[in-house]
Formats: structure tokens, sequence, C-alpha cells
């Protein structure tokens, strides 16, 4: 099958996906159970790395400053313009790419293929709209607080490997977060989220959906889902930075 | 009643089922059997809309499915009741969450009144105190009464199981064919069931429907299979000894 024959596939997909939900009560309990699979879920991996990336985000910028002329707040500076910018939105969903992805598709692939998504077609029920909506609306609802959290603990981060190892004082390194603070990289910052996050819930569930065959088709289905999402949030962060920021 | 004229069903340039006729009444069970690959499970698929026909009608109390509006199609999918080959229980509910899922979707009944039919129909197929069980945590045969719990929930009037016996030990697969035959006579359903147990065919088969290369090759009722001299089918019902020396015996029995 030709790109052009997926791409096509997959906005069909989308059409009945965005259907008027069949019974409002059974899609808001589902919708709360994906935001704890797909959101609370990753909010362990996410605070970590948030946290350590960040700190090694100032580290590498401290010792990349040695001129003495530069002011020591220009690394708490950089550190937040990089975190806020791109390692919270693009990288930390780049990471729930790997994790929710591969869950979204195997989870999706298995009821294909042990006849689950059958069942609830010949009941009557839209399986695509019953089982992809809740989690497309969890991870746009929940990501952006997600990487909201990735971005604090990773300037928390870099605040604290600046104090511990003494490259430079926790005074500088506020101001520098402090100095030339434009809302509108927050506001960058969540819509390339949005963008990021309805790829992430969309694009693994198309894979699971459609996947042939058995197990071993459905740990295939994953890895091309994961590569796919990934590809597809590289291309999309760079046409947003274009638009957004240029 | 269940009139089917004339199926056509292929995927590309495969025909699987090649004009095949046949009438399943109400009240009855209906056995399709035949070798793997004959068609069988296209043919129960495209019974239940899974598998659009390429030709022919598929009718449903004079009502053909393929020109229902989506009106009409949603109220007719409430009618059926599907069992499948692997159960296809939903692995992340409960026996409870699965057998109440369809009244969840399809009616207005309070919490206490859905779980007031869920225990009734889960008393009728003999599994009771599993409610709060997940499937993993279930035998096979648990499985299939769980299916069957859930595809009679809604009280269908049409009844589709697709070999409901496959991974079952021969004493449980007999409870669960005695199971949808005393549900076909207790509801007036009308019932297909698709199988290669021959022992399915021996205890429930009131009606018994052969495919052969996608085409009915044989039509009768569990005691016309024993008289029958159709090639193919004595070839595929009395592959086996046992089979063989029963029919031999039944055969001495009449003379």
């Amino acid at each position: 099958m030709n790109y052009l024959e997926h791409t096509g596939k997959y906005f069909m997909m989308l059409g009945r996906v965005f259907k008027k939900p069949q019974r409002t009560k059974v899609f808001y309990e589902a919708f709360l159970k994906e935001i704890e699979d797909l959101g609370l879920k990753s909010l362990g991996i996410i605070m970590f790395i948030s946290f350590f990336i960040g700190g090694v985000i100032a580290l590498q910028t401290a010792l990349n400053l040695e001129n003495p002329f530069i002011p020591k707040s220009l690394i708490g500076f950089a550190a937040k313009r990089s975190i806020i910018l791109e390692f919270a939105p693009t990288f930390c969903s780049i990471i729930l790419a790997g994790k929710v992805g591969s869950y979204i598709t195997s989870s999706i692939g298995t009821m294909r293929v042990t006849e689950q998504i059958d069942a609830l077609e010949v009941m009557g029920i839209n399986a695509l709209n019953h089982l992809v909506l809740p989690k497309v609306l969890a991870t746009v609802f929940f990501y952006p607080f997600l990487i909201s959290l990735g971005m604090f603990l990773g300037i928390l981060g870099g605040w604290v490997s600046g104090v511990l190892s003494g490259l430079f004082s926790g005074a500088d390194y506020i101001e520098g977060i402090q100095t030339d603070f434009d809302p509108f990289l927050l506001s960058y910052a969540i819509i390339k989220t949005l963008v990021f996050a309805f790829i992430i819930a969309t694009v693994p569930s198309y894979h699971g959906y459609f996947v042939k065959g058995g197990s071993i088709a459905v740990g295939r289905a994953s890895t091309q889902a994961v590569v796919w999402t990934t590809i597809l949030i590289v291309i999309a962060n760079y046409f947003l930075t274009q638009m957004l920021l240029t | 009643m269940i009139e089917v004229k004339n199926l056509h069903k292929g995927f590309g340039e495969v025909k699987v089922l090649k004009g095949i006729s046949a009438t399943f009444l109400a009240g009855e069970t209906s056995l399709i059997i035949g070798e793997s690959g004959s068609g069988k499970t296209v043919f129960i698929k495209s019974l239940i809309g899974l598998h659009t026909p390429e030709e022919g009608t598929i009718s449903f109390d004079g009502r053909i499915n393929t020109k229902f509006s989506e009106k009409e199609k949603q109220q007719w999918r409430q009618e059926i009741g599907m069992v499948f080959q692997g159960s296809a229980l939903f692995d992340s509910q409960t026996v409870e969450e699965n057998v109440m899922f369809p009244l969840k979707m399809f009616t207005k009944q309070t919490q206490e009144e859905m779980l007031e039919r869920v225990n009734f129909v889960l008393k009728r197929v003999n599994l009771e105190n599993s409610n709060k069980k997940l499937p993993a945590e279930l035998s096979g045969g648990m499985q299939k009464r769980v299916a069957i719990a859930r595809a009679i929930v809604m009280n269908p009037k049409y009844l589709f199981c697709d070999e409901p016996n496959s991974g079952l030990d021969p004493r449980t697969a007999i409870v669960i064919d005695n199971l949808i035959q005393e549900i076909t006579d207790e509801y007036n359903i009308t019932t297909v069931i698709n199988t290669h147990d021959m022992n399915s065919v021996m205890e429930i088969g009131e009606k018994i429907i052969f495919l052969k290369d996608g085409r009915k090759a044989w039509e009768g009722s569990s005691n016309d299979i024993f008289k029958t001299d159709n090639e193919a089918v004595v070839n595929f019902v009395y592959s086996s000894n046992l089979f063989k020396k029963v029919r031999d015996a039944y055969l001495n029995e009449k003379k």
C-alpha cells in the first residue's frame, strides 16, 4: 500500500472517529480511564526525564560559557528557552510517542486480532468512535498539563544542578529565567503540544485498528506506529516552528 | 427466520462463497459444517453484516439487511447475538462489565436493573459468583459461557456462534452445545452455529448444512447424516474411526 493510500485511509478513519458518542456516560467513563492510562501513568517518566535533562542543559550551557564577560544569568536564560521551546514540548512528546504510542497500537491491535472490534461492530457500536475518540480527547486535554509540569521540573533541575555543582549560583539562574520573559513562548509550546498529542493518539490508533494477522503483526504495527508518530512529530515541529516563530 | 439467497462473497481474486442459498428457522439450531477453508466463517460473518455480499440477499424476517437505513441497521444489530470463536471478551472488563456492556450502550435501564439482568443471564449460563473476575482468570469453557451470556443479554432474535466448541474438552463442549440449544428453544431464537465438531452435529444438529469449496454441498438433519451417501459428507463426517463405527451401528440397527 502506498503512502497516499495510507494517508487517505487515515483521514477516512478520522471521519469515523469524530462522531457524536453513542452513549455519553460510557464515553465519559472511557475518557477518564484514558486520562489515567495515557496521562497519569506517564507522569513519572516525564517528571524524571525532565528534571535530569533540565539539569544537563544547565550544566552544558555553564560549561560552554567560559568568557568572563558573559553574565552567569545567561545560563538560566538559555536553559529556560531551550526547555520551554523545544525540550518540553518536542522531546517529551517523542518520549510519549514511544511509551503511549506502542501501548495504543498494541491494545487496539490485540482487540482487532482477537475479534473484540468485530464484537463491538456486531453490537452496532462505532468501534473507532468508541475506542479512539476518548484517547484523542484525553491526550489533547491532559498533555498540556504534563508538558507544563515537564517545563517546570526541567527548569528546577537546572537550578538544582547549578547549586549542587557550584558552576553558577541559584540567584544568577533565577535572574536569567526572569530576564526578557515572553509569555508567547508558553503559548507556542502549548500549541505544539496540542498538535503532537493529536498525532500521538491518532497515528498509533490507525496502526492498531487496521492490523491484520496475529501477535507478530501487532508487534510489527507497534514498532511502525512509534516510528511514524516520531517522524510526524518531527515534521510537524519544523512547520509549527516556522509558522509560529518566523 | 433468516433467508439467504444466492450469496456470493470474495476477496480480490479469491471467491469464497459461490452462490449459497439457505433458510434458518426460528427456534431451530442450524449447524454449518465443512472443512477448514470451506467458507464457514465468511458465511457467518456475511450473515451478521461484517462482510457485505457481492451478490445475493440475506433477509431477516423479510427485511433485507443490505437495504437497511442507518436507523434500521442499528435496530437490527441489537436483535443479533454473536459468540465468537475466541469468545472476544473485552480483556479490561470484568465478567459483569462485559455482559452489562450492551445494556449500558443501548438501554436506559438503571444500574440496579442492569445488574439484575446480568445476574439473570449469568445464572442462566450456570456462571454465578464470577461477576468480578477478569476474562484472563476464567477457563475456556467459562469464557464461552460469558460470551453466550453477553450475546443473549439483549434478548436477541438471532444468535450466531462461530465454532463455540473450539479448544474445549469434549465434556465442556457438550455442556456448551446443550446450553445453546436450550436457549434457542427457550427464547425461540434463530440460531446458526459454525462448527466442525462432530459431537455437536450429533447432539444438536436440527438442521445441518455442509459447505464445500464455498458451495452448499448437502443439507439435512443429524439423522439424515447417518443415511446420506453424499461422498463429500461421508468423507468429512466419517473420517474418524469412531464415527465410522457409530454410523455402521446405526445403519445395522435400521436394517
